[in-house]
């Protein structure tokens, strides 16, 4: 799961949660359950995510990962324009992808366990 | 820019992807032949341009043959999501075979994902093979359309294939959905006999290419 995905989730579907959001992340053990991938940079692409984005979401989940002190805490000015910057974003949302672990709903605790890369964000019947 | 891949290029590659093992008939889970999803992406990326750079959301992505396409068209990031957990492992398997980095997959039920989804962050084209909503699954056909364009962005797009006995029903929802639907192709299924039920070695049904565009 990338960060960009992870930026996307939310957990509104549990009865009574109201925003449900931005999930937490928890990985079991750091070293093992964090990968990064490769993926080619398409600036383009990067600047047109960063307006969709919740860049505190991504900061946070970052922070989860142990990663806080490598990405600037907010979205600069002229980010279209600074490589650096997009080349930054670009790594977090596109390369860092989180293997095993639980993502967790901010306002019942609720556990979504990450398996193989792939979230499990199925909920009962009586949850929803 | 990079040229666009060949359509009979596209299909030699996706004819390399493994197709469900087991397959679950409650699911509906009909492989997407390499044949029609190549027709499909290709006429979406060289007619339309909606799948380079883009977002993409692959649902009911089954072994995903139509997010490793979309790749493979220059998607830039795609998102399978399936209820089944062993799809999602022939996806996992297909995805690695072709080394690519761009797609994320999602187990969860179709029906909830508009909820997990924040409303900012929507996809910019939706692609998808439902279920055609026979036998146990009367209108689901119809539901996962509803889903997908409330998964798109204000411009999205959507494309889907569906029986083509359903075209008028279709015909008269677009307006209360506020898109306008157009079929791009009638396109001839080749079903092969992945159940019991079907008794011949393979069955032909109709079957159309839509295009949902929103209307804002």
């Amino acid at each position: 799961m990338k960060l960009l995905t992870h930026n996307i989730l939310t957990s509104k579907c549990l009865k009574g949660v109201t925003v449900g959001y931005p999930l937490g992340i928890v990985c079991h053990t750091q070293a093992k359950e964090v990968k990064v991938n490769e993926v080619e940079f398409n600036p383009e692409f990067i600047s047109r995510m960063i307006q969709k984005v919740d860049w505190p979401a991504l900061c946070k989940a970052a922070e989860n990962l142990g990663h806080s002190d490598d990405l600037p805490p907010a979205v600069v000015d002229d980010y279209e324009n600074n490589e650096e910057f997009l080349k930054k974003a670009h790594h977090f949302l596109m390369e860092i992808e989180v293997i095993n672990g639980d993502l967790i709903c901010p306002e019942t605790g609720r556990k979504f366990p990450v398996t193989d890369g792939i979230p499990n964000m199925l909920a009962n019947e009586d949850e929803v | 820019m990079v040229k666009l891949m060949k359509r009979k290029e596209l299909e030699q590659h996706l004819q390399e992807l493994d197709g469900f093992s087991k397959p679950k008939i409650l699911l509906e889970q009909y492989e997407t032949r390499a044949h029609i999803a190549a027709c499909m992406l290709h006429t979406i990326e060289s007619a339309y341009g909606d799948l380079c750079g883009k977002t993409v959301l692959d649902l009911g992505c089954g072994c995903s043959v139509l997010g490793v396409g979309s790749v493979l068209l220059g998607a830039s990031y795609v998102l399978g999501v399936d209820i089944d957990e062993e799809a999602l492992k022939i996806s996992t398997s297909n995805i690695n075979q072709f080394e690519l980095n761009e797609v994320d997959l999602l187990h969860t039920d179709v029906k909830i994902l508009p909820l997990l989804l924040r409303g900012t962050q929507k996809f910019d084209t939706v692609v998808m093979n439902p279920p055609f909503g026979t036998k146990h699954n009367k209108g689901l056909d119809s539901l996962f359309l509803e889903i997908g364009l409330q998964c798109l962005s204000d411009k999205g797009v959507l494309y889907s294939l569906h029986k083509s006995s359903t075209r008028d029903y279709f015909h008269r929802k677009a307006p209360s959905w506020k898109v306008e639907a157009r079929v791009l192709a009638e396109l001839r299924y080749d079903l092969p006999a992945t159940y019991k039920f079907h008794n011949k070695t393979s069955v032909d049904i109709e079957v159309d290419f839509w295009r949902f565009e929103k209307k804002n």
